[in-house]
C-alpha cells in the first residue's frame, strides 16, 4: 500500500493527527470543553465554503475562521459565565448558518470531501503544515506541562500560584482552531471532534496520573489512525469514518475488558 | 495597623446591577483565624476572591501584606482553595503527588522528572495533613475528607503565610470535620499560618475561630472572639425564620 505516493501522505499526516487531536483533545475533555471541537468545525466548514467560492485554499480560511470562533467562545464564555455551554452553541448555530448560506452560493462541489475527509487530495503544503502544527503543539504542551495541568485542574488556584491564565487559554484555543482546520483534510470535518474526544474518553477509564492519561490519548490515537487508514484502503472505505469507528472500537474493547475484570476481582 | 495582612478600604462590589458588597472595611491581622459567615448568596466567596485579587472591586482599596493587591506578586506567601476543586470529575487522571506538586515549579516541562528534594516536599506537605502514604493514589479515589486534605496539602507546600479557604467542610463527614478543625488548630498555632474560611455552618465555626466576619446585605459586621455574637444580627444574616436554640452542654 506504500507504493502509491497518496497513502505515503496520508500516512505522514494521519500520524501527526493521531498525535495532535488527542493531545488537544484532552485538554478539552478534562476541561469539560469537548464541544469545543463540534462548535469549531461547524465553523471551519463555512470557512472552506468561503475558501471555495473566493478561490483562496480552503484549509487557509478554514484556519482564519475557527481562530475567530475560537476567540468568540473565549469572549462569550465570560459574558456567559454560568452557562459557558451557551457560548458554544451560539458559535455553533452560527458557524453551521452561515455554511449554509456560502455553500448555496456558488461553486463547493468539492465540499464533501471536506466533510467526511478524503486522502487523495492531501497536498504537500497540508503536510507541511501539519508538521508545523504539531511541531508548535508539542513544545507548547511539553513547556508548559505543569501549567497547563495546573489550570486544567484548578484554573482559579493555578492563577493564584502566578500562572497566567488567560494569555495560555488564548493561546490554546489557537492552536484548537488550527487543529481541527487541519485535521479535517483527512478525517473530515463531521468527524474531525470525534479524534478528539474518543481515545481521550478510553484513556481516561485507565489512566491514573495525568501523565499517562496523555501518553494513553496519544497511543489510542495513532492505532485508530493506522489501523482506520489501513482498513479504509483496502475495503476502500472512507478514511475519516474507518478512523474513527476503529477509536470506538478501542473504546468499547477497553469498557468490556473492565467490565469481565471487575466481574473476576469482584466475586459474587 | 503594621500587622494586618488583609485589608479592605470602602470595597464595594456588584454583579451587573446588583450590588452585593458596599462599603466594606476591616482588616485581618497575624495569626487570625477569622470565619467568614452569612447567607445563601451573601457574597462570602465574592469576598474571599476579592481579598486574593481574583476578583477587582469597583470601588476601595484591597491590600495584602501591605501591598495594593494589583501590586501583588508573592503568590507563595498565600494558599487559596476554592469551592470549585470539589466538583472535579472523580475520573480526572491526576495522582496525590501530581495535584501537591501543582504548586511547585510550576514552568516545569513534560519530560523534567520531579526531583527528590520535589519529592520530599510533596510528601512533607501531606505529612502535615497526615496523607503521606496517599501519595500515588488517583485523587478521584479519596473520601471528601481526604481530598479535603489533599488541597490543604497543596496549598501549605510552600510555606505560606495565610491560607484562604471557601466553603472546606462541604461534602465532608463529621468525624473528618474534627479532623479538621484540629488541623486547622494546627496550622495556626504551630505553623503561625493565618487563616480565613469562609463557611455557611455557623454552629461549629463560631466556637473554633477567633474571629468571626458577618455577612450580610453587602455590609461586613466584625466580631471579636471575646464578643457573644449578636442575635439579633444573626436574625438579620440568616432572615427571620431562623429559630435560636441556646444549649448548655
Amino acid at each position: 500500500m506504500f507504493s502509491y505516493e497518496f497513502m505515503q501522505k496520508s500516512f505522514i499526516m494521519g500520524i501527526m493527527i493521531a498525535l495532535i487531536a488527542p493531545t488537544i483533545g484532552y485538554f478539552l475533555v478534562l476541561r469539560r470543553q469537548s464541544i469545543v471541537g463540534d462548535a469549531l468545525s461547524h465553523v471551519a466548514l463555512s470557512g472552506v465554503a468561503f475558501g471555495m467560492i473566493t478561490n483562496f485554499y480552503p484549509v487557509y480560511t478554514a484556519m482564519v475562521f475557527s481562530i475567530i470562533a475560537a476567540l468568540g467562545i473565549e469572549g462569550l464564555r465570560k459574558k456567559f459565565e454560568n452557562y459557558a455551554e451557551l457560548s458554544l452553541a451560539i458559535i455553533l448555530s452560527a458557524g453551521i448558518g452561515l455554511a449554509s448560506v456560502l455553500i448555496s452560493l456558488g461553486n463547493t462541489q468539492g465540499i464533501l470531501s471536506y466533510l467526511f475527509g478524503s486522502l487523495a487530495l492531501i497536498t504537500d503544503q497540508d503536510i507541511l503544515l501539519v508538521i508545523m502544527l504539531g511541531i508548535i503543539i508539542f513544545l507548547t504542551v511539553i513547556l508548559f506541562y505543569k501549567s497547563l495541568f495546573y489550570m486544567t485542574f484548578d484554573e482559579e488556584s493555578a492563577t493564584l500560584a502566578g500562572i497566567p491564565t488567560r494569555p495560555i487559554n488564548l493561546f490554546f484555543s489557537i492552536l484548537v482552531a488550527l487543529t481541527i482546520a487541519i485535521s479535517m483534510r483527512i478525517v473530515g470535518i463531521l468527524l474531525v471532534s470525534s479524534l478528539m474526544i474518543l481515545p481521550v474518553a478510553a484513556s481516561l477509564l485507565i489512566a491514573n496520573s495525568f501523565k499517562a492519561g496523555i501518553i494513553y490519548s496519544n497511543i489510542f490515537g495513532l492505532i485508530s489512525v493506522i489501523v482506520g487508514l489501513t482498513i479504509s484502503f483496502y475495503l476502500d472505505l472512507a478514511p475519516g469514518g474507518t478512523i474513527v469507528l476503529s477509536a470506538l472500537i478501542i473504546l468499547v474493547i477497553i469498557i468490556l475488558l473492565q467490565y469481565f475484570r471487575s466481574k473476576i476481582t469482584k466475586p459474587a | 495597623m503594621d500587622k494586618a495582612i488583609v485589608k479592605l478600604e470602602n470595597v464595594s462590589f456588584s454583579y451587573g446591577k446588583n450590588k452585593v458588597l458596599e462599603d466594606v472595611n476591616f482588616s485581618i491581622e497575624e495569626g487570625d483565624f477569622v470565619g467568614i459567615i452569612g447567607a445563601n448568596g451573601s457574597a462570602k466567596t465574592t469576598l474571599l476572591k476579592l481579598m486574593v485579587g481574583l476578583l477587582e472591586p469597583d470601588k476601595g482599596a484591597v491590600y495584602l501584606m501591605g501591598k495594593a493587591i494589583k501590586d501583588f506578586k508573592d503568590y507563595k506567601s498565600i494558599g487559596y482553595i476554592s469551592q470549585n476543586v470539589r466538583h472535579f470529575n472523580p475520573m480526572f487522571p491526576a495522582t496525590v503527588k501530581e495535584v501537591v506538586g501543582a504548586n511547585l515549579n510550576t514552568s516545569r516541562n513534560f519530560f523534567e522528572r520531579s526531583r527528590k528534594k520535589e519529592e520530599e516536599k510533596i510528601y512533607k506537605a501531606l505529612e502535615i495533613v497526615e496523607m503521606g502514604q496517599f501519595m500515588d493514589k488517583k485523587i478521584g479515589k479519596l473520601s471528601g475528607g481526604q481530598k479535603q486534605r489533599v488541597f490543604i496539602a497543596r496549598a501549605l507546600i510552600n510555606k505560606p503565610k495565610i491560607l484562604f479557604m471557601d466553603e472546606p467542610l462541604v461534602g465532608v463527614d463529621l468525624n473528618s470535620q474534627d479532623k479538621f478543625y484540629s488541623l486547622m488548630e494546627k496550622l495556626n498555632k504551630e505553623y503561625n499560618i493565618t487563616l480565613v474560611m469562609v463557611s455557611h455552618d455557623i454552629g461549629v465555626i463560631t466556637e473554633k475561630v477567633n474571629r468571626i466576619l458577618c455577612l450580610s446585605r453587602g455590609r461586613v459586621y466584625d466580631h471579636k472572639p471575646d464578643q457573644t455574637i449578636c442575635f439579633d444580627m444573626l436574625k438579620e444574616v440568616f432572615g427571620n425564620k431562623m429559630n435560636i436554640l441556646i444549649h448548655r452542654h
